[in-house]
């Protein structure tokens, strides 16, 4: 089971964090500054896998961005790697050739597109289509929700 | 009212936006804690209207600014708030909200059950989507509880989007609600059979995941996943599929021989490496690691996947450019090599190539693999690899690391692979030429080691030592080398103590005596002067052999010129060493000018012999009767005391007292009066290890450590050597004595098959030589008697019986206290000195003497007295809540002289880790008794046999093919004053009683002129107790084990036990291997498990003690035991 995906910069600015344990707000600070430290400092060259603490790192840096998950033991780190690059392929349909801006200013619709993919640290549909599909048609709803709202109805003049 | 929230709303256009947020953040890059201080009273203002989108405006931003790193658990009531709307676009964001800012302690949580009940049930699937996707991530116990019910009718929902998510969110809800999974569970099953394939692998993921934690339970689905496995093209499905047997394998092995088919399809057929990957892993790693070794043994065998396939195809991931792949490769291999070490071994020259990567974990992977691949045979050629390595090497931390490596790999397991310690000697003063290591002082710690248990190597390393000293100036010239100075602290503590060896002990003394010297860190100093104090004390001995005697007093002239240099040291225990000596030094002159021999009292100041110590030694001795460790002695200094302390500048100004150097000498006397009285209880001391430690090692041949044939060598070696470097010559000599031992040895197996040459075929093959054919140049004292039961030899401690050292007494628990008062003992240990010859002499003396034969008859009467009381009272209280056993023989008429000191020590140990070293079966009916042999008597002790008396329940395992009354012949024999360890298995049936097994010890006691055949009765008592392995325990798994209800209760009361909490808890640990789990105040929880598997669960108070284990006659027993350690005190 994944413990956490972390997104983060270059410059190691936090982009998207989800945790699939329950761990203490003070406890994933510290775990995250730790980990990107150590990510970091590694170079382009180097494998994509690590053992910290009694988890397996996973990361994988696209473009300017360092993708990094942490599994337990028994987990394949190549199958991790591939949820990795699906979830990247996921974003770059949704938003067309993703960019960092993207997932900064969209934030919360990453979050829902990852949520859609990995439930609970587990993969959720290893079809690509249906993950898509499924955010589409919640993103529709959204609009429906907001379409039909004029100004003033908003200002419960209507 | 309308006026007011067209108010709010028109505000509303200009709040900012999550966009604008995030702008805003950007743009205000050095002052971001101030504007986002802002920013979060402005959200604050804004939950605090009616709105709800300007409120779930105000969570979105909170959300991203918590991703940020604030606290913003102080609107978890507004995230509820925003939850709970009707709209979907305001639920979605409450949702996430909830699910990256709650956790179990936010208290709002249980505010929300009806609220996600509510959208579970909502007729807009994407609703309930959204809460489940929240729920997976805060499910609290109560919410599990309360929801489990609904969540499971959503797996049977009509919408496969639905039911895919509940049946992943079943897993959280299992963990947080265990009893959820029992009603749960046959609807999961069908769920594995789902139409939908998104389903599908939720249920394998979920089910997966669960038979990960209990196996067991889940062996019903195999017929199920083989289906699966053989019709699924899925390759994230088939590789949780192969984990999920991968756990249930080893419970029914009869699994993997259905599994050999599609598992080596799929190794040949699959593309896709991520599935190779697993599959290797999973067969070849998951089960073959413990804990059931036995198992996954077997189950290699049902397998039938050569390892060779597996290791092969690892080897094409090694080979392949992509850095993952080849890191993942050795992962595996280093994996695969602690059951298939000869099939990995194969494989050293691709892991070798490997140390070239450029990827630094790739490197360190490899360097882990090839410490598990060392041989005897391939270790110096490893080795020298990993020099050639540590030259090229960049960067300090990766040759840091090989450095730590390749001392790791030489001295592993006691230097097991070690066959020449010259070479690695050798191998450690190359090391100290690395430039800026941090690891000196592990060189360091090596060359003591090796120079204290390696007694042959003593005179080369001592050698080496000294070249070390006269060249000290090339460690520390450079400051950025402090590091590696340590090692001269190696250096001059070696020269000093084994000076005896050194070549020219002046030249040494010299260099010890250098300016320069002052300029090292302190405690090294501080180690220079006292060894050159041994120093001098050995140049003194040689030289007050000659006539010339101006050269002794040169001498001393030397250290009294040197030494003020260090007296004026800054450092405390420099300069009081310097200054003793000084003085003493100076008083050794004076005599010497009186033409008085002074060499022979300068060095009785540092006689005596380093011996080993078990490093748990230490907690056999019992904690004396009310001593309080943690209590103050004297109540703390205050702070401003510490203060007042003077300047060290004070100190080294001191001049040292005139009124010395007569101390001195009463010291001198003194020391050799309580030397010699401490000698004298040492003797009598039967825990004291004697200064010849004995080894199972030592004796497997016969000539012992000394009659080792040493190979010459040239001693000027300089430091470093133009071209060849140092190690290499002694990788040639070791071929070239390997070579000859090869040569010797098939020249004794011709001759064996010339004898057998009539008989029956051959046994001896003389194919490419195997590890057990090499034999080591040098032998490592390795300590065994003095273990702690169930540990394994890790390091040893060496405690030195100087004159100025603290002696330690190795007393073992209170039975042998009591064994060794008694009567019989101190007796003979009396007379004994008087007779050594006596024993010969018997018969001769008889007559003469025939006034003295009526007492005779009287003392042999005594002596029967004796046995008696031995056979009966002595022998009863053995093993068990004590690891030892001291058995006295004397009362024996007739052999008194010779037995009256032979001692056997018992130990005991069930099978535990010792057993894993061996290799053999880990198996809950065995118990192993090691025993110790000693023998104190000045007669040649042989042909031992161990034989014991088997009861129905426990059984002496003896050899096949003989009968049940053989006794076993114990593999050694015995010089005067020497002791060995046997081991001897039994089969026990049922643990859940003590045992008392008799037995003789008989054996052949040779004198120059006489031998006698003799035995001796003993009886092994085997407690409950000691089928006990001290296991540790978490609390909550304790808490799990106390409610599952399978335990039966007893408790006993303990009466007139006054000491502290503490100390009952120690005792109850030590003398009944338990672990403390919990402890409060003064209550304890305490757990123990049997080594066939019996959970024994205590709680502990002052006076009672309750306790709960599922076998209750195991448990009344252990109690009784318990009862008796604290009676006894």
């Amino acid at each position: 089971m994944m413990h956490f995906m972390l997104l983060f910069s270059r410059q190691g600015k936090l982009r998207l964090q989800k945790w699939y344990t329950a761990t203490a707000e003070r406890d994933k600070k510290k775990m995250v500054r730790e980990l990107m430290q150590i990510v970091l400092a590694r170079k382009p060259k180097m494998c994509s896998f690590l053992e910290w603490r009694d988890l397996k790192i996973v990361y994988k840096r696209y473009a300017s961005l360092y993708f990094c998950c942490a599994i337990e033991e028994q987990d394949n780190e190549l199958i991790t790697l591939e949820v990795i690059h699906r979830f990247v392929e996921l974003l770059d349909k949704y938003f067309g050739s993703v960019c960092e801006l993207d997932i900064i200013f969209n934030f919360e619709k990453a979050y829902f597109i990852l949520d859609e993919f990995l439930m609970g640290g587990e993969i959720q549909d290893t079809s690509k289509k249906s993950v898509l599909k499924a955010i589409e048609q919640a993103d529709l709803l959204q609009e429906e929700d907001e379409s039909p709202r004029s100004v003033l109805e908003e200002m419960g003049l209507a | 009212m309308a006026l007011k929230i067209v108010k709010g709303s028109i505000d509303r256009m200009f709040d900012k936006n999550l966009q604008d947020l995030v702008r805003g953040i950007r743009n205000h890059k050095e002052d971001e804690a101030k504007y986002i201080s802002t920013c979060i009273d402005e959200i604050k203002q804004e939950l605090k209207q009616d709105n709800i989108a300007v409120k779930a405006n105000a969570v979105c931003k909170l959300t991203y600014l918590q991703m940020l790193g604030y606290d913003v658990s102080w609107a978890a009531f507004n995230i509820v708030e925003v939850m709970s709307s009707s709209k979907f676009t305001y639920k979605r964001i409450g949702y996430l909200a909830a699910s990256q800012c709650f956790h179990e302690s936010t208290d709002v949580i249980m505010l929300t059950t009806n609220q996600i009940r509510k959208d579970l049930s909502s007729p807009n699937q994407y609703d309930t989507g959204v809460a489940l996707t929240g729920l997976s991530c805060f499910v609290t116990p109560d919410l599990a509880r309360d929801l489990a019910n609904d969540i499971m009718t959503l797996m049977s929902h009509t919408k496969p989007y639905i039911r895919k998510k509940a049946v992943l969110i079943m897993y959280k809800v299992f963990l947080k609600y265990p009893e959820s999974l029992r009603p749960a569970f046959p609807r999961l099953k069908e769920k594995l059979e789902d139409p939908d394939p998104g389903v599908q692998s939720a249920a394998v993921n979920v089910i997966c995941e669960l038979a990960r934690r209990n196996p067991k339970n889940y062996l019903s689905l195999a017929p199920l996943f083989f289906k699966l496995m053989t019709s699924s093209t899925n390759n994230w499905v088939l590789i949780k599929i192969i984990k999920l047997f991968g756990a249930l394998t080893p419970l029914e092995p009869r699994l993997g021989k259905k599994l050999i088919e599609p598992l080596t399809n799929l190794i040949h057929s699959t593309s896709a490496m991520s599935l190779l990957y697993e599959c290797v892993n999973t067969v070849y790693i998951d089960v073959n690691t413990p804990p059931l070794p036995s198992l996954s043994l077997s189950l290699c065998l049902y397998l039938s996947l050569p390892p060779q396939l597996c290791v092969q195809k690892l080897r094409i991931l090694i080979e392949d450019s992509d850095q993952n792949l080849k890191y993942l490769g050795l992962l595996a291999m280093s994996k695969i090599l602690k059951t298939h070490p000869k099939s990995v071994q194969s494989h050293k020259d691709l892991i070798l190539q490997c140390l070239d990567d450029k990827d630094e974990s790739i490197r360190l992977r490899a360097l882990d693999l090839l410490y598990g691949m060392v041989s005897k045979k391939n270790l110096m050629e490893i080795v020298k690899k990993l020099m050639l390595h540590v030259d090229k090497a960049e960067g300090t931390t990766y040759r840091d690391e090989l450095l730590t490596k390749i001392i790791d790999i030489c001295s592993q397991s006691n230097y097991q692979y070690i066959t020449n310690f010259e070479w690695y000697i050798s191998i450690l003063v190359e090391l100290t030429r690395l430039e800026g290591t941090r690891h000196g002082h592990l060189i360091a710690s090596q060359m003591l080691d090796v120079a204290i248990r390696v007694k042959a190597i003593r005179g080369f390393a001592v050698a080496q030592m000294a070249t070390l000293l006269d060249n000290a100036h090339l460690l520390t010239g450079n400051m950025q080398r402090m590091g590696i100075c340590e090692v001269l602290y190696a250096a001059a503590w070696i020269c000093g103590e084994f000076s005896e060896h050194l070549e020219n002990p002046m030249q040494t003394l010299e260099a010890m005596l250098r300016p320069k010297v002052a300029t090292l860190p302190g405690h090294i100093q501080a180690v220079y002067v006292q060894n050159a104090a041994k120093l001098f004390a050995t140049v003194l001995k040689s030289q007050e052999g000659n006539t010339d005697s101006t050269a002794a007093q040169e001498t001393s002239q030397l250290m009294i010129d040197r030494l003020p240099l260090f007296v004026q040291s800054a450092n405390l225990e420099v300069q009081e060493r310097a200054s003793c000596i000084l003085q003493l030094v100076k008083y050794i002159q004076k005599l010497q000018q009186k033409d008085v021999e002074v060499a022979e009292e300068v060095s009785a100041l540092f006689a005596g012999e380093l011996n080993p110590v078990a490093p748990k030694a230490q907690k056999k001795v019992p904690v004396p009767e009310g001593l309080d460790l943690d209590s103050w002695i004297n109540e703390p200094p205050s702070e401003s005391e510490s203060e007042d302390e003077q300047p060290k500048a004070i100190f080294a100004k001191e001049e040292p007292k005139h009124s010395r150097p007569r101390r001195e000498e009463v010291d001198e006397k003194e020391l050799a009066k309580r030397r010699e009285a401490r000698k004298q209880e040492q003797a009598n001391n039967p825990f004291y290890i004697k200064a010849s430690p004995s080894s199972q090692k030592v004796y497997q041949e016969a000539p012992g450590v000394e009659h080792i044939p040493v190979v010459q060598i040239d001693l000027s070696v300089p430091l470093k050597v133009p071209g060849l470097p140092m190690s290499d010559q002694y990788v040639k000599l070791e071929e070239e004595r390997r070579q000859k031992e090869r040569a010797e040895k098939k020249k004794k197996e011709k001759k064996k098959r010339k004898e057998k040459r009539s008989g029956r075929g051959k046994k001896h093959d003389s194919g490419p030589e195997s590890e057990e054919d090499i034999t080591p140049a040098h032998q490592v004292d390795i300590v065994t008697e003095e273990m702690p039961e169930w540990s394994i030899i890790t390091s040893y401690i060496f405690i030195k019986t100087k004159s100025y050292c603290v002696t330690v007494h190795v007393c073992s628990s209170r039975p042998l206290a009591d064994s060794e008062k008694l009567p019989v003992r101190s007796h003979r240990a009396a007379e004994a000195p008087k007779s050594p010859t006596e024993d010969g002499d018997a018969t001769s003396q008889e007559p003469k003497k025939k006034s003295s034969k009526e007492k005779r008859e009287k003392k042999k009467d005594k002596d029967r007295d004796r046995k008696v009381r031995i056979s009966t009272g002595l022998f009863l209280c053995l093993l068990g809540n004590h690891s030892h056993l001291i058995l006295v023989s004397s009362g024996l008429p007739g052999i008194n002289k010779c037995i009256q000191k032979s001692k056997l020590v018992f130990c005991f140990l069930p099978l535990t880790k010792v057993y894993d070293i061996q290799g053999n079966l880990q198996d809950g009916s065995q118990v192993v008794v090691s025993v110790i042999f000693e023998n104190k008597c000045d007669s040649f002790l042989k042909s031992m046999e161990f034989n014991v008396l088997d009861s129905l329940n426990s059984k002496l395992q003896r050899p096949e093919g003989s009968g049940p009354h053989d006794g076993l012949t114990v593999p050694f024999q015995l010089p005067p004053g020497v002791s060995n360890e046997a081991r001897f298995v039994f089969t026990v049936q049922s643990i859940i009683m003590p045992q008392k097994l008799k037995g003789t010890l008989t054996f052949i006691v040779k004198n120059e002129d006489s031998s006698t055949h003799e035995k001796l009765d003993f009886k092994l008592h085997f407690t409950c107790t000691s089928y006990l392995i001290t296991t540790p325990c978490y609390s909550d798994a304790f808490a799990k084990l106390l409610e599952s209800g399978d335990l039966k209760c007893s408790s006993v009361r303990l009466e007139g036990v006054n000491m502290p909490f503490h100390h009952l808890l120690a005792r109850i640990c030590f003398h009944h291997h338990f672990s403390v789990v919990e402890r409060i105040d003064s209550c304890a929880s305490m757990y123990s498990r049997s080594i066939q598997g019996h959970h024994v669960c205590l709680l502990v108070k002052t006076v009672s003690i309750d306790a709960k284990c599922d076998e209750p006659t195991l448990l009344g027993n252990v109690l009784d035991e318990i009862k008796q350690t604290f009676s006894q005190c």
